[in-house]
């Protein structure tokens, strides 16, 4: 049940008093120096924090404690993935042989680091279907961004690339296919999502002519949605002469069990921060590799890292049509140490556990939720399932009251209004690596959800009511956002 | 949802004001309803001239950001200055205090092919 609202934690600048410091240095056995004369009055001006050892602690424990996260309680946030990443991840990652490197350390001299790289490659060549992967890439929409990159050289290469000037995108696209297409000089169509979920067959034919230059697509779809047409849809695009890119978003729907590669895509990208377990965001660097076919391979990013015939690994720079390298030395290493480990842990024979079970899920929890948050489409979802809460609505409460109330139930909402295409969405993807007690836990709290939106309204417009801070109020947070910290004026000076 | 009689509407969920040769266009209250609190507009220079069905701006909410199309072709004559410092305003009172933009119309005839307050309830259900 909802626990009361906890007390608004102070700033360590308010906490500050003056004088008061961490640490007591030695007396000096060299010259002291005034630093207020040597300084001027910098010091004061900063207004820095002067707290105890012990003060500094407590503030920055009880703030951790205040902090959610998959490793406090289950984060089912749609097409994020947020997936448990295993300690040994952290283990390997801070390998003193892995840490104490330089990247421009000649290559003969870290024979191990270019091995997790080719072995990474490899792994993630057989998963995908793909004949070369390129790690450089630092986050997902950088993946993107680069195959429309590779797309753009293959057309220029054959004379093409000033006549295929559109990209093609459905519309439930996320947000940063259009965007990425547009930074590469494309201009986007879109093609709409047919009343089964999948992409409309007939929108899309009309769109293919000598103009396309790629078709960008989610597969599952940002609904959650096999593209069951798409061996038919690759077929189509190519026969109008245009490449077909995959948003490896939802990757974990399909690891060991299918292959974009052999659906017939020319390149993707993977999110490793989302379906290989190295951390997201805030956590730690993404890695947006990204899977290519033998025919972009001429244009990949360089250094390419291979294995020669002998099984040693080497840096290959002889790529005259290059693209050039889209990220300084090899991408983000260290999550690649954390990617192998995890692609190691499971090996070939279980890997297929990771798309079962989160599909298991996902489809266990529509199914428990069907008579209070029914399913935008119904038919089998794969790793999420994007319900919608419409019938709410005339009662006053939205999709996003709901998730604020889940809040205070302890658990992070999942995403909202995305996509676009479904009224008052709520797109919940649990990954695989929650067991069923917290499945239902979490759907027994939005059933109680959905009664409170019948009875009690104001319960789910209040909410969250027993977090530090209520409801935020997010227009003007765009609009005056302020985020610094003024000391108070003092009277009289 | 608010839907008033004296206006007409487009399918894209704009409402157009006709007095005279003007033209004044704003977004409808199911689209503010839709979209959630405005925190931004991107409006058009004075005196660009639109074509019928044009993306003449955008308007961005903490949900989404949308295209604004011109309901029917005509040269921009003033645009709603008050929304640079109160874009809730479009949310607020979409009808009136919220309108976006003022078009000189180029074509009358135009304005016979949008929609009619019955036809717009329709569209939206």
């Amino acid at each position: 049940m909802p626990h009361k609202l906890v007390p608004q934690p102070k700033l360590i600048f308010e906490k500050s008093s003056p004088g008061r410091v961490g640490c007591n240095l030695p007396v000096a056995d060299t010259p002291e120096v005034d630093l207020k004369k040597a300084l001027g009055p910098t010091r004061q001006s900063l207004h820095l924090p002067e707290v105890s050892e012990l003060e500094l602690i407590r503030h920055f424990t009880n703030l951790s404690h205040i902090n959610y996260g998959i490793e406090t309680g289950f984060y089912p946030l749609g097409s994020c993935t947020m997936k448990y990443n295993p300690k040994i991840n952290e283990r390997t990652a801070m390998i003193p042989g892995f840490t104490h490197i330089h990247p421009m350390q000649p290559a003969d001299t870290v024979p191990g680091a270019l091995e997790v790289l080719a072995q990474v490659q490899e792994f993630l060549c057989e998963i995908c279907g793909f004949d070369s992967i390129c790690l450089q890439p630092l986050a997902g929409a950088h993946g993107e961004l680069t195959c429309l990159m590779l797309i753009r050289a293959y057309h220029e290469s054959r004379g093409e690339g000033a006549t295929r000037r559109v990209v093609l995108a459905p519309d439930s696209a996320h947000g940063t296919n259009p965007a990425s297409a547009a930074m590469v000089g494309y201009t986007v169509k879109t093609i709409p999502t047919d009343a089964s979920g999948g992409c409309d067959m007939a929108a899309l034919t009309t769109a293919l002519d000598e103009t396309v230059a790629a078709f960008m697509v989610t597969n599952p779809s940002t609904l959650g949605l096999f593209e069951t047409q798409i061996e038919e849809i690759c077929r189509l695009v190519h026969e109008a002469g245009g490449q077909v890119f995959c948003d490896g978003a939802n990757m974990n729907a399909m690891v060991g069990t299918t292959r974009p590669g052999d659906h017939g895509f020319d390149c993707m990208h993977l999110n490793l921060h989302k379906t290989f377990s190295t951390p997201h965001g805030g956590g730690g660097p993404g890695c947006g590799a990204i899977g290519l076919k033998a025919h972009l391979e001429p244009f990949q990013p360089v250094p390419v890292v291979i294995r020669n015939k002998e099984g040693k690994v080497e840096l290959d720079d002889r790529r005259p049509h290059s693209i050039g390298r889209v990220s300084a030395y090899f991408g983000q290493f260290l999550m690649e140490v954390r990617a192998l480990t995890y692609l190691s842990a499971y090996g070939k024979e279980r890997m297929a556990d990771i798309s079962r079970h989160a599909v298991l899920n996902a489809n266990y929890v529509k199914a428990r939720l069907k008579d209070v948050l029914p399913a935008a489409h119904d038919r089998p979802c794969m790793h999420e399932c994007v319900l919608t809460a419409q019938e709410y609505k005339k009662g006053g409460v939205r999709a996003l009251d709901i998730s604020k109330r889940l809040i205070d139930y302890g658990f992070h909402p999942p995403t909202n209004y995305f996509p676009l295409i479904v009224p008052e969405a709520i797109m919940i993807e649990p990954t695989e690596t929650e067991c069923k007690e917290t499945l239902d836990a979490f759907c027994d709290a939005l059933i109680a959800i959905c009664e409170e939106a019948r009875t009690n309204p104001d319960l789910l417009h209040d909410a969250p009511t027993t977090q530090i801070v209520g409801r935020l109020d997010e227009a003007s947070a765009v609009k005056n956002l302020d985020v610094r910290w003024r000391a108070p004026q003092k009277v009289g000076v | 949802m608010n839907v008033p009689t004296d206006l007409k509407y487009t399918k894209s969920h704009e409402w157009v004001r006709i007095e005279g040769d003007v033209a004044t266009i704003g977004i409808t209250d199911h689209a503010q309803s839709e979209l959630g609190d405005v925190v931004f507009l991107d409006l058009p220079e004075v005196g660009r001239a639109l074509q019928q069905e044009e993306t003449f701006g955008s308007v961005e909410s903490v949900k989404t950001v949308s295209d604004l199309y011109a309901p029917i072709a005509g040269e921009v004559i003033e645009t709603n200055a008050a929304l640079s410092g109160q874009s809730e305003l479009v949310n607020t009172d979409p009808y009136q205090g919220g309108w976006i933009v003022k078009l000189r119309i180029a074509d009358p005839a135009q304005a016979e092919g949008l929609l009619s307050p019955e036809d717009y309830q329709g569209v939206i259900g």
